[in-house]
């Protein structure tokens, strides 16, 4: 009861006991590399939509900018995947049994079938560089079709890879991933979509593209906020320290990137500075949920604190899913 | 079939597959006889071969090894705080007051006056949980339910992708840095195999570790905290013993004197994958979103 009357905190710090204050829950051994591939396997699930959308549209400046950028974050992805790992060369045994309760496990499976179709799709478009006659020259008549048949395969499995990495970080113990699984996976939808349309900006700008960017950055930005508001307690690292601040700022960047999207669809340049700004705030916004998950670990109080409530039965201030 | 994700389980080895499961083992270890001696710390380290795991002065009452971790499995916590009232029920429950480690022989020194300031020891242990959030999550199959319903991590299979020490609601489970693999208790999995009891409850000396089959261990505690509490020991309780609980009861569980939370234990924890179900429907209809934002935007009439 400060005289001055000044902001009134959104929770009141909770009195709470713990062990010299050492965590409970063991923060995340995932290093930064993990937030880079929730990046990069948006951006490769984002850019195959938009390259099916090309394909549908009969755009192939969309559809081989599309394919090109899904081939790459999909580099990307494994590699950063890959190094994360404590036993790098054991990579492998991710694939040797097949596990409904892991999100890691299935994700690494249908990162595989979606690399394996995106893989198909990029190939195709270098069936005209392909001789006519002999054997190539069957190759070349049949990768087009095949082709876009992968094409839309990839597509089809990009939702997927854009939102299991929601279920992989809600279902842990960190306190701030696991609270927010409600809104969570349409963060990172919005977030995939606004890469992908973003690679369009960029590319070969047009209405449907600029219609993408502005429907991804609003669920993006929408479901972000639930995150920061909805959760009582837990939303507090999604608004303080690194995180808040990274935070902000893939905010303002979403903003402005679905803003000038609109504003400056007839410039290229503007487009193109739009569709930069969407693909900062994606990475941000990843950094962001990371961050803000590793405090709520590291903090005993985000443990214990709504750990305590409800076990005094008194009710916890969560939303019902 | 398939794992139960969330619940009481009569038996997770039956559950996870096996037919003619022996019974489900377990630790019962009761604080309100723990001495601080560490026997278990060492002989865990000994009998598992696991790593030093620094040597620290942390400045936190007589422990120095801080928690558990990949080379840590078991840990004993040390609180100091004033005691209640009636700290001499404990005496009167059966549990000699050894006094506390001391500098000097003891009986040299005069017996200081009892005062009104009491330790709390607790040696923490993997819990082996019913619905064990490390295996759960593990991708690789490294985390196995064993016959005797513990949970164990397969070093040869581990790829150290750090999934299991998120999954961990009690903070247990560590990757061990040199190595990259994880590592936790494995309640002596090639003991207990072999009809032997554990390495810390063999060394406990206050049988403050009990081994045994779960089913007993539950029964015994119930009546040790009956005594204690017949006893003026009012706030003696079990954790972790209840199969209601957020992860289906603990394989490993305690009988503390204060909040859990005092000793840096969770104070009411449930597996993450309790969830999973409604996690992936929210996914889906996340995934829908980008579904129908994809027809909307590029199906719709060229504009
Ligand atoms: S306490 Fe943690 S490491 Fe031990 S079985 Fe339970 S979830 Fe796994
Ligand atoms: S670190 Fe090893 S034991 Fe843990 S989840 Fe990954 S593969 Fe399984």
């Amino acid at each position: 009861m400060s005289p001055g009357g000044g902001d009134r905190p959104m929770v009141p710090k909770a009195e709470f006991e713990s062990y010299y204050g050492r965590p409970i829950v063991r923060p995340p051994v995932w290093t930064h590399d993990i937030a880079i591939y929730l990046f990069t396997g948006g951006l490769a699930a984002g850019s195959a939509i938009l390259a099916a959308g090309g394909q549908a549209t009969g755009d192939p400046v969309l559809r081989r900018a599309g394919r090109a950028v899904t081939m790459a974050a999909l580099g990307a992805s494994t590699f950063f995947l890959i190094k994360d790992l404590g036993r790098p060369e054991r990579f492998h045994h991710m694939l040797r049994v097949i596990k409904p309760t892991s999100a890691m496990s299935l994700g690494t499976w249908l990162l595989s079938g979606f690399g394996g179709v995106a893989g198909v799709a990029a190939a195709s478009e270098f069936a005209p560089l392909l001789p006519e006659r002999g054997p190539l020259g069957l190759v070349r008549r049949v990768l087009p079709p095949v082709g876009a048949v992968a094409g839309y395969g990839t597509a089809a499995l990009a939702p997927g890879l854009a939102t299991y990495t929601a279920v992989l970080f809600s279902d842990t113990a960190v306190p701030s991933w696991n609270a927010v699984y409600p809104d969570l996976p349409f963060v990172f939808a919005g977030s995939a979509l606004a890469s992908g349309a973003a690679v369009g900006l960029v590319a070969g700008p047009n209405d449907r593209v600029v219609q993408m960017a502005v429907i991804g950055a609003a669920l993006e930005l929408g479901a972000g906020h639930r995150c920061e508001h909805g959760y009582g307690l837990l939303s507090e690292p999604y608004r303080k320290g690194r995180a808040g601040k990274l935070l902000k700022a893939a905010k303002v960047l979403n903003a402005v990137g679905a803003v000038g999207a609109v504003v400056g669809r007839r410039s290229r340049v503007v487009s193109a500075l739009a569709g930069a700004a969407l693909l900062a705030g994606s990475v941000l916004t990843r950094f962001g949920v990371f961050e803000a998950g590793v405090e709520s670990a590291k903090d005993p109080r985000y443990t214990v604190v709504p750990q305590r409530e409800q076990a005094n039965g008194k009710k916890v201030n969560f939303p019902s899913a | 079939m398939g794992n139960s994700l969330y619940g009481p389980l009569d038996d997770p080895a039956t559950d996870a597959g096996f037919t003619e499961a022996p019974p489900r083992m377990g630790f019962f270890t009761d604080t309100s006889v723990c001495i601080g001696c560490k026997a278990c710390e060492v002989a865990c380290k000994e009998w598992n071969a696991v790593p030093e795991d620094g040597f620290n002065l942390l400045g936190q009452s007589y422990d120095n090894t801080g928690g558990l971790s990949a080379n840590s499995w078991r840990h004993v916590a040390f609180v100091e705080q004033p005691a209640p009232a009636h700290v001499d029920a404990l005496t009167e429950a059966g549990t000699q007051f050894l006094g506390m480690p001391l500098s000097d022989l003891p009986g040299r020194v005069t017996d200081a006056p009892r005062t009104d300031f009491r330790w709390l020891m607790m040696s923490n242990v993997c819990k082996h949980c019913t619905h064990a959030g490390c295996l759960d999550v593990c991708p690789t199959g490294a985390l196995f339910r064993t016959e005797f319903g513990t949970v164990v991590v397969q070093d040869d299979i581990c790829n150290g992708c750090g999934y299991c020490i998120s999954g961990c609601p009690y903070g247990v489970i560590d990757r061990r840095e040199d190595d990259g693999r994880a590592w936790k208790c494995t309640l002596c999995y090639d003991r207990i195999g072999d009809g032997l009891t554990p390495a810390c409850a063999k060394a406990c000396p206050t049988e403050s570790i009990q081994f045994g089959e779960l089913d007993e261990l539950r029964t015994r505690a119930a009546e040790r905290v009956a005594k204690l509490h017949e006893d003026g020991v009012t706030e003696a309780r079990l954790y972790g013993n209840d199969p209601d609980d957020g992860v289906g009861g603990d394989g490993a569980f305690f009988l503390l004197l204060d909040e859990p939370e005092v000793y840096g234990l969770p104070p009411d924890p449930h597996v993450p994958t309790r969830d999973l179900v409604k996690m992936w429907k929210k996914a889906g209809l996340a995934a829908l979103s980008m579904v129908a934002t994809a027809v909307v935007v590029f199906a719709g009439r060229s504009k």
